[in-house]
């Protein structure tokens, strides 16, 4: 009896298929649990990648947990690449939709910063510009120049206190988190990224500048969202990130 | 007088090992034996970043071998064309000595699974494969070799010995052959037959490097051994003296010692390669 590749396929993440007739102990007796070897191989990498790729999500899980959250994803989002380092980018939409954790509300966006931490460290490089080309700008210049940001920039954005979350859960004596929402920008100046916590209408203005904006429509998105917004303090957090690339005049 | 210029442009006979990023200092500053480095392709499918800074400076120092584990190029469905391009562009940046890939699938329609799943041995997949095989080997530029498979399980429909059957695709495509013989020594426990007589009908000629890795031992339904292919421990005893049966017939090759999972310090790994050295010496008197 031939065994197709779907029909391994269908009993490889479900035990309460059976193993297919025709896969056999290499002397005619039925596989039987010779084929959980492989349902293992699968379920125990995925699941390993996943802990792996979200180390802050598993420490706030604890491992048990998170070996079961991890467990229902893959089942429902197996990789869709062999890039398995990549693995995971609908896990914090899929953790937002999980009614056991759904007293975790933060969960969804701490996930988002160590999914973003991962595509940071394996982003392109680029120069970053000297600090002094952009202060040696006049302020005319400056307010209509365009900026070209690192590739290892991500920016998320929380309802939740993330940064302070994210802290408590990786540094030794790290404040505990208060309520209240948090910007981040991760930022990769080297080799190691890091989330660095952006100030009220932060997010707003780098969102903008990444899309394309002028620094003065970047500005202006910032005091949108709060009327003492600081422009330069923002650029000083991106330049000291080496996330500032090249400055079109 | 002795070139004392390392070549990086071909494998070595001598000791390599699966290269790790934990073992970056270490291996930088005394690599003992080992005379070059195997990774995974996928790994270094990022855009940058220090994966791909690392193997720039490894290349420098030593040979390097590109081993993919996700082509899936005994799947039934086609190629997936983004990852042969991907594997396109990592093997034209770094231009390796070597590089080698699997009979085995691992995707799905769009699902990867991340396993190296078995394959029956009848005709329909010899083309298959081969197939595959000549469309990977055009797409990259260069000719590749392929590992046999460590088996839990057969089927029933094979038609080929698995000896037979990678050197009929060896002589089809043109392609090399990694003999894994950990891998010979668990499909031979698993399945029941002789690892010395796999060894003695496989086609040693076409064989461009050898893979060593330990395995851990569990039970089938019926309390046989059921050794799995964990590359979580030392070699195993058995194993080395298999590699010794093969080098015998085979003449020197490249041996390379995976270690990817529990992966122990430098030294512990060093002194593998040690091992796999002082069994080159042996077959070299």
């Amino acid at each position: 009896m031939n065994v197709g590749q779907d029909q391994f396929r269908a009993a490889l993440l479900d035990a309460t298929q059976p193993v297919p007739e025709g896969l056999t102990d290499g002397a005619g007796a039925p596989a039987g649990r010779r084929y959980s070897v492989y349902r293992n191989n699968v379920a125990v990498s995925l699941t390993e990648a996943l802990i792996e790729g979200f180390p802050v999500v598993t420490k706030l899980l604890g491992e048990v947990n998170m070996k079961g959250l991890a467990g229902l994803y893959l089942r429902r989002h197996p990789p869709t690449s062999p890039i398995l380092m990549l693995y995971g980018d609908s896990f914090p939409d899929f953790v937002a939709t999980v009614p056991q954790v759904a007293h975790l509300g933060y969960l969804a966006d701490v996930a988002r910063i160590d999914l973003a931490l991962r595509h940071s460290y394996h982003a392109a490089d680029a120069d970053a510009v000297d600090p002094a080309a952009l202060a040696a700008l006049p302020p005319e210049a400056l307010i209509a120049a365009r900026l070209t940001l690192a590739p290892a920039l991500r920016l998320i954005r929380s309802p939740w206190p993330i940064h302070a979350i994210w802290r408590f859960n990786t540094e030794d004596g790290a404040p505990k988190p208060e309520p209240g929402g948090q910007d981040v920008a991760v930022l990769r100046p080297g080799f190691d990224p890091e989330p660095h916590l952006l100030p009220p209408g932060g997010a707003a203005c780098i969102a903008a500048l990444m899309s394309g904006a002028t620094l003065g429509e970047a500005h202006d998105a910032g005091v949108t969202e709060t009327p003492e917004f600081d422009l330069s303090q923002v650029l000083s957090i991106l330049l000291a990130g080496g996330a500032i690339c090249d400055i079109h005049k | 007088m002795l070139d004392a210029t390392p070549r990086r442009d071909r494998l070595p006979a001598a000791p390599g090992v699966g290269y790790k990023p934990r073992h970056f200092a270490a291996l930088l500053d005394d690599p003992g034996t080992v005379r070059w480095l195997e990774i995974h392709a996928e790994n270094y499918m990022g855009d940058g970043g220090r994966p791909h800074a690392q193997l720039r400076a490894l290349s420098e120092r030593f040979a390097l071998s590109v081993h993919g584990v996700g082509l899936s190029i005994g799947g039934e469905g086609p190629l997936d064309p983004d990852h042969l391009a991907r594997l396109k562009h990592l093997l034209g940046w770094l231009n390796p000595a070597s590089f080698s890939e699997h009979l085995a699938w691992s995707t799905h329609g769009a699902e990867y699974l991340n396993d190296l799943l078995p394959l029956p041995y009848t005709k329909a997949t010899l083309t298959r494969v081969a197939d595959h095989i000549d469309e990977v080997q055009e797409a990259v530029g260069r000719t590749m070799l392929l590992e046999n498979p460590s088996s839990y399980l057969a089927f029933s429909e094979s038609t080929w010995s698995e000896t037979d059957f990678l050197d009929e695709i060896a002589r089809r495509t043109g392609c090399g052959l990694l003999l894994d013989v950990n891998n010979v020594f668990v499909s031979a426990t698993n399945l029941g037959y002789s690892p010395q007589g796999y060894i003695d009908a496989y086609p040693l000629e076409r064989v461009g490097e050898i893979h060593l890795a330990g395995h851990h031992t569990d039970q089938d339904d019926h309390g046989a051994p059921l050794l799995i292919d964990s590359h979580g421990r030392e070699v195993a005893d058995p194993v080395w003296a298999l590699l010794d049966h093969t080098l015998a017939r085979s003449g020197p090759k490249p041996l390379l010692i995976e270690w990817d999972t529990d992966v122990p310090d430098w030294s512990v790994l060093a002194e593998e390669a040690a091992r796999a050295a002082r069994a080159l010496a042996r077959i070299a008197v």
